[in-house]
């Protein structure tokens, strides 16, 4: 029913390719994690902290490899986590072979990795014979039977697997096309934790549609998925929220291939009583089983020619899994940044102190400081831009979000996206994804109307969501923006009534927009379980305001709505405009500068209160005398400025009214806010060359206030 | 048994130093802990709007550091600056302020029986920001509680309600 951009259908909605690198990093990082567990491990008394934290390595890797299709991977990990998941339930006692084959197995499984990352086109070394020693050790055989022989030579000889391992069989984690699942999970105690579930699929690209089932008891939830993963990796998906117990998944189609739940890992496996009535009993002393663990590698080696080819690919392969980035910890870049921010300082005072030196006496002097110079600025961009990552981060989880949310409530709605490259802070895209998904979300459920209503309006069937990023002056403005049915005052008006809050009738539309944010205050006339419970705006504004943000509201019934959240670019250095205006001096931000002149008096003219108007070739813009809004003591002199410096904002101009104009420069800007409070029309300061500081004026204040 | 003795022994060494400084003719004490540096006065950036005994922010090694003028905080006659004015930088967990006095005197320890209680009186500022009277000698020391003083809505240096 819903339809987005990117076409409907299995996994292969998105172009996952952009995130292979950071699955590669983050494999290899859980493979060397586990490698150092698995080396530290004590079998006599293993830890479950050390058991689980193998586990949750190899889990990790069987999940993002499952996610992007390298099914081999997926399969060597989601064997090996079987094992695992066995041994930190204490089905199994940990024994000296799987140490070995669970070593072995991250070895190829960084093979299988290395090829992948390589795009190598080569045959995949075959990884079956660890997938078998693993099976074996995993159902206990290996230790029963102290002979190896049947082991290497039978291909099967374990016996038969619970069902849920048979599910699991080689080659199900490899994608076989869609199916439709019934899931039922219950009983239980909070049903509310079942809902999580969803998140899931919203979360996982590629993993599926869900949809909520009608069911009658109410501690149970059943959903309707359409997935390709096999039901092994859905249980596992699941349990990080519900216990495996609890779900039962069965086919839609064909209810009688497999009608029974499914509880994953029948407890029947630890009932092997292998261990007991062994025959060897006495090779349970670790030297003996390790002898035996020796042998049984050994025979299996001869016995499968692939195994050395594995270690041949390996030898290969391994220096192209050698990472082409590294992670570090973000306050060791903060203080990279801060200690740059003050090299740039001090070079800026050195050229400063140097700018009336005699060049023919000086000449190596300057000619250094002039590399200074221009390494220090290198320096600055290079440090700066180790935080900046691209919005396209951020924008790229909502078509899968809107897509999941249209199927929902039955609407038809396109995502555009704009401005995906303008870089942002990492710390701001952290705080600002949740933020801008409540916003998205509230787009797609209150503001896009249902296909048939927006027909009867004349609209097209789809709707529009554009999500927008774009620098403007210092700051950085990311857009929602969606052509639905738009606020109504009315409405708004009334509910705040309805909620005693007190708002004139006579209230801007941008006071009223403002209501919204109200804490608890919905419009939603259905609650629906995507939103309408009141949590909702005000978190958003709140956590905005937290950055140091705003957000504005602009809408008209019946044509939709736009909200605007602004940044600033909290750690940036800026291109800055230094005015002065007598002894002091502020920094415009040189990206809302956007040109100055001399005014005459015959070119300023005041209207009724007094306001003063500039006219600068056609048009009329607001004066603000800098000296009047910020009280520059005048020590005096009778001088009065003369210069007017335009800056933009917000598509509105003003004319400042300054002094004199110093220069520009680069500025670190500073936070104020950090010892001192927020100070109207200043956005922050910043040191110059002398050291002295200055304010960084905020133009947007500036502008908002000349308009009002 | 251990148990008393531990707390005798706790109060006993409960003494704590203060950095005295001068206000005009009244001798002040904060905790010495709350103290960064001790620096000389320099012009600080005047901010617009800002209360009269908020002098600006000034350039402390990269960090923009607000200046407070107690001596006009606490409505002393003169408040003059020279080279021989005196700032105390004071580190206040989340935020570092400077504030400038007459001048400092020394660093005193103070036994917690040598502070009373401080006495309902009038002052410029909010009386629950002074936490006592400590009497050295002859001298009478009154104990700021510095930290209450700085983040206190009168001070101007917080901002509220937002």
């Amino acid at each position: 029913m819903a339809d987005i951009h990117q076409e409907a259908g299995g996994g292969a909605d998105f172009d996952l390719s952009q995130f292979y690198q950071i699955f590669f990093e983050e494999a290899g990082e859980n493979l060397d994690q586990m490698e150092q567990i698995l080396l530290d491990l004590d079998l006599e008394s293993a830890q479950d902290e050390e058991l689980n934290g193998i586990f949750r390595c190899a889990h990790s890797i069987k999940g993002g490899a499952a996610t992007f299709g390298f099914a081999d991977v997926a399969e060597l990990t989601h064997h090996m986590e079987s094992l695992l998941d066995k041994l930190r339930r204490h089905e199994i006692t940990p024994v000296p072979q799987m140490v070995d084959v669970l070593l072995e197995s991250a070895d190829a499984s960084r093979v299988l990795l290395a090829r992948h990352q390589a795009g190598s086109q080569d045959e995949a070394p075959s990884y079956a014979g660890l997938v078998r020693r693993i099976s074996e050790l995993a159902s206990g055989v290996a230790l029963a039977e102290p002979e190896p022989t049947p082991v290497a030579v039978s291909p099967s000889p374990v016996p038969a697997p619970p069902p849920a391992e048979a599910v699991a069989a080689p080659g199900s984690p490899v994608p076989t096309g869609q199916r439709q699942l019934l899931v039922r999970i219950g009983p239980l105690e909070r049903v509310e934790s079942a809902d999580a579930i969803k998140e899931l699929f919203r979360d996982i690209a590629g993993l599926g549609t869900i949809a909520d089932q009608a069911v009658d008891d109410a501690s149970m939830r059943a959903f309707r998925v359409e997935t390709s993963s096999s039901d092994e990796d859905l249980l596992d998906l699941f349990a990080f929220h519900v216990a495996k117990e609890h779900v039962s998944i069965t086919p839609v189609a064909s209810s009688a291939q497999s009608s029974t739940p499914i509880a994953a890992h029948a407890d029947g496996d630890s009932t092997y009583g292998f261990f007991q009535n062994a025959p060897g009993l006495p090779g349970q002393s670790p030297m003996a089983g390790a002898a035996a663990a020796g042998q049984s590698v050994a025979k299996a080696e001869t016995n499968r020619p692939l195994a050395p080819k594995t270690a041949d690919a390996k030898a290969g392969a391994q220096p192209h899994m050698e990472s082409a980035t590294i992670r570090v910890a973000v306050s060791k870049v903060d203080q990279l940044i801060n200690l740059v921010g003050e090299l740039v300082i001090t070079q800026a005072m050195l050229a400063q102190n140097s700018q009336d030196l005699d060049a023919a006496v000086y000449q190596q002097l300057l000619a250094g400081l002039a590399d200074l110079d221009r390494n220090t600025r290198d320096l600055q961009e290079s440090v700066m831009s180790i935080r900046m990552i691209p919005m396209s981060i951020v924008f790229s989880r909502f078509p899968r979000m809107l897509r999941d949310l249209a199927n929902k409530l039955g609407k038809k709605v396109d995502l555009v996206t704009l401005g995906e490259a303008t870089e942002l802070d990492k710390g701001l895209v952290e705080k600002i994804t949740d933020p801008l998904t409540h916003l998205v979300r509230n787009s797609g459920d209150h503001g896009i109307e249902m296909p048939a209503d927006r027909l009867a309006k004349g609209k097209p069937e789809h709707g529009t969501i554009t999500l927008s990023a774009s620098h403007q002056g210092g700051s950085i403005v990311i857009e929602v923006k969606d052509d639905g049915r738009g606020l109504s005052r009315e409405k708004i008006l009334r509910k705040a009534h309805e909620r005693g809050i007190e708002v004139s009738e006579h209230a801007t539309d941008a006071e009223v927009w403002q209501l919204i944010f109200a804490p608890g205050f919905s419009t939603a006339d259905v609650v629906t379980d995507v939103s309408g419970r009141g949590v909702g705006l005000d978190v958003v504004k709140r956590n905005i305001a937290a950055l140091n943000g705003t957000v504005e509201v602009d809408s008209s019934e019946g044509y939709g709505m736009r909200v605007s959240v602004r940044l600033p670019l909290t750690l940036a250095i800026m291109d800055g405009m230094s005015v002065g205006v007598e002894d002091e001096v502020y920094i415009l931000p040189l990206s809302s500068v956007v040109e100055s002149f001399q005014v005459k008096d015959d070119e300023v003219s005041t209207v009724a209160q007094g306001s003063r108007l500039v006219k600068v070739r056609d048009e009329y813009m607001p004066v603000i005398a800098m000296e009047k809004i910020f009280q520059v003591p005048r020590n005096g002199s009778e001088r009065s400025s003369t210069i007017m410096v335009v800056v933009e904002a917000d598509g509105s101009r003003v004319a400042l009214l300054v002094d004199e104009l110093l220069g520009q420069h680069q500025v670190v800007v500073k936070n104020l806010e950090s010892n001192y409070r927020k100070v109207p029309n200043v956005s922050g300061a910043t040191i110059l060359g002398d050291g002295r500081v200055a304010l960084i004026l905020d133009t947007g204040s500036l502008v908002r206030r000349a308009r009002h | 048994m251990n148990v008393t003795d531990k707390k005798d022994s706790s109060v006993s060494s409960g003494a704590r130093e203060y950095l005295t400084f001068r206000l005009d003719k009244e001798e002040y004490g904060i905790d010495i802990l709350k103290v960064q540096e001790i620096r000389g006065y320099e012009p600080p950036t005047r901010i617009a709007h800002a209360p009269e005994f908020i002098k600006g922010v000034v350039n402390l090694r990269g960090t923009i550091v607000p200046i407070v003028d107690m001596r006009i905080k606490f409505n002393c006659e003169h408040a003059e600056y020279d080279n021989f004015t005196v700032v105390i930088i004071l580190n206040l967990r989340e935020r570092v302020v400077g504030v400038v006095v007459d001048s400092v005197s020394d660093v005193m320890e103070l036994a917690p029986e040598n502070i009373q209680s401080a006495p309902d009186i009038e002052s410029a500022i909010d009386s629950t920001c002074i936490y006592g009277l400590g009497s050295v000698n002859d001298r009478m020391l009154i104990l700021l509680d510095i930290e209450k003083l700085m983040s206190s809505v009168e001070m101007g240096l917080v901002s509220v309600g937002e």
